[in-house]
């Protein structure tokens, strides 16, 4: 039976960028592995020859025409944004002090 | 009668025959809200204002003799998932609080161009992840017939909005059975239709691949309705189908006539048996005998591989949703947390900070779930192998429907549950939506409408009718011949046994 230690969750969520506490991570690893066991049931389910299905109907790729169609403009782009300056998303620093 | 209680189809009938005005009726339905939404809590959101105007202008299209569709001027609320430019859209998450989107989701812009006022947002699970509201970040909905009860989930506020007589019409979204579930468990009609039938384009997604907009209404004739009114292709949606949609107001109307002579159902062997409510199971039993009542052929049909599809769907959903959220990143739009005391915090940092704090237990819990069940290692055992389960729940349905023509269900295992009971159990939640996962694996439509109250609480109950993909208009017809056979047999409308809430006049 598959078990889910406190460390993975740790380096789950931080795959995840989520800063979890600690409560959050005693909390959650134990109701993690009693989900993993209860999935488990489906291993050995289907044999080898059973090709995999990742959409309910089958799909082509659709194209369209490759002309200019209506879309937001940059203010309503930017309408939700945490933070704006000269017409761009502002951000945090995306790298360290000594990079 | 206050026009709360009539149907949309009524509603529709009477504005057509200028018995009332979109303004009154709108107006009524607002101040039901501001009567009985306290204790309920079905909205996020009410637009009184913009829900009033739109209402002046469908009179005025009326009064000109221009009506923009049979629906025009019926007032309509809108799952808190769908974007509606101008409108708060939160998906039941703090991360998006107070978000506006700039732009209409397509089903959202086909309602406003036909004319229906909308009413407002409508409390959901966070980003749809539940079974019974309790996820929302802002509380969750009440259970109009009990108000210390769910009223299912994840679209636990259309369906309460519906029973409550809050709105007439309300648009949901089903997943692995968000839509189906909350219908059964407060006594109203839900439908997921086949996947890629309704646009799904400006619906916040939580697993590409399941999800699907549909309609949750009183009645069978009010989801046709709306359902023929949102559904069809849309060019902003590479997954949506460009076919035509089978008439499906047609097929709840032949429906209603009662004769369903010559059509073949499937009760399906493994949604049954232990675990399973008996006041569930006596009331649906009863619907299968009226189904053979109105000339049916009842057969038992065996799906084995259903079993397995609870598990499925906990692997291949909190994969998608995983992939899906990384997108509330603190950078384009939602909350921006720093972490404390840390001016000079990375974006990375930030990112971490801010989905910490944005996301509730559930979204965390299915976002690691996806990332380990992603990860490589794990991805044939988990991933791989769902896909290949899926793949059999196709077939499965595939052979049952060389056999039968609708395969049919009870929609959840149990009536409605206490609040709380089973928050801090994900497994224990999961299972309620047993019967309705299998439709959203495979892609097939599935319709909810009330087969009573069970005899141990007194609470609603649902019967589940599936069909092929694109035949939709299947679940109309036997969805409507039954309401009527149950109708007749409860001498009016289930609600009309629901209590009135807050000593509101009925």
């Amino acid at each position: 039976m598959p078990e889910i230690t406190r460390d993975e969750v740790a380096h789950l969520a931080d795959l995840a960028r989520i800063d979890l506490s600690d409560a959050e991570l005693d909390h959650l690893a134990p109701q993690l592995t009693v989900i993993l066991e209860s999935v488990a049931s489906i291993s050995g389910v289907a044999g080898e020859d059973v090709p995999p299905t990742s959409h309910a109907l089958p799909l082509t790729n659709v194209f369209r025409e490759d002309v200019t169609t209506p879309c937001l403009t940059p203010e309503q782009a930017l309408s939700g944004a945490p933070e704006v300056e000269q017409q761009r998303f502002s951000v945090p620093r995306i790298l360290g002090e000594e990079a | 009668m206050s026009i709360t209680r009539r149907t949309a189809a009524e509603i529709a009938d009477a504005l057509a025959a200028g018995e009332t005005t979109s303004v009154e009726v709108t107006q009524a339905h607002l101040d039901r809200i501001a009567a009985v939404d306290g204790p309920v809590h079905a909205f996020l959101h009410v637009d009184a204002e913009g829900a009033l105007e739109q209402a002046a202008a469908s009179d005025a299209r009326r009064a000109a003799g221009a009506p923009a569709s049979a629906l025009d001027g019926v007032p309509i609320a809108v799952k808190d998932v769908l974007a509606t430019r101008g409108l708060p859209t939160t998906c039941g998450s703090r991360i998006l609080e107070g978000w506006i989107p700039p732009y209409d989701a397509t089903v959202v812009r086909t309602i406003r161009e036909a004319g229906l006022p909308i009413l407002g947002k409508t409390n959901m699970d966070e980003f749809a992840m539940g079974s019974s509201t309790e996820h929302s970040a802002y509380g969750p909905t009440h259970n109009p017939w009990d108000l210390d009860r769910i009223p299912g989930g994840s679209g636990g506020g259309s369906a309460a909005a519906v029973a409550a007589f809050e709105a007439p019409l309300a648009l949901g979204t089903d997943t692995g059975g968000s839509i189906r579930q909350p219908g059964a468990v407060t006594g109203t009609v839900g439908v997921k239709p086949t996947y890629g039938g309704v646009s799904r384009y400006g619906l916040v997604a939580l697993a590409n691949s399941l999800d699907q907009v549909g309609p949750v209404t009183r009645t069978v004739l009010d989801s046709a309705l709306l359902h023929e009114l949102i559904g069809g292709h849309d060019p902003l949606d590479s997954t949506s189908i460009d076919q035509p949609l089978p008439s499906l107001v047609d097929a709840a109307r032949r429906g209603a006539a009662g004769d369903l002579a010559g059509l073949r159902v499937g009760v399906i062997t493994e949604l049954s048996g232990d675990g399973w409510q008996p006041g569930v199971m006596t009331r649906f039993q009863e619907s299968v005998d009226l189904l053979v009542k109105a000339g049916a052929e009842v057969v038992e049909v065996s799906c084995p591989t259903f079993v397995h599809a609870l598990a499925t769907y906990y692997l291949i959903l909190p994969a998608e949703a995983s992939s899906n959220l990384a997108k509330f990143d603190a950078m384009r739009y939602g909350l921006r947390v720093w972490p404390e005391g840390r001016p000079d915090a990375s974006a990375e940092e930030v990112m971490r900070a801010t989905r910490d704090a944005g996301f509730g237990d559930e979204v965390k819990r299915r976002i690691i779930l996806g990332t380990y069940a992603l990860s490589s290692g794990y991805y044939d055992a988990y991933y791989g192998q769902a896909q290949k389960v899926r793949t059999l729940i196709a077939r499965d349905f595939a052979a049952a429907f060389d056999q039968v023509d609708v395969l049919v269900s009870p929609t959840a295992p149990t009536t409605a549950f206490k609040l709380g009971e089973k928050l801090d159990d994900p497994i224990s939640m999961y299972l309620n939506d047993l019967a309705t996962i299998p439709a959203n694996l495979a892609g097939v439509p599935g319709i909810s409408i009330p087969s009573g109250l069970a005899d141990e609480d007194g609470l609603p109950a649902g019967f589940q009718i599936l069909a092929p993909a694109l035949a939709d208009d299947r679940l109309y017809r036997v969805g409507a011949a039954l309401e009527a056979a149950l109708t007749e047999q409860w001498g009016g409308p289930l609600l009309d046994k629901a209590p009135a809430l807050n000593g509101a006049s009925a």
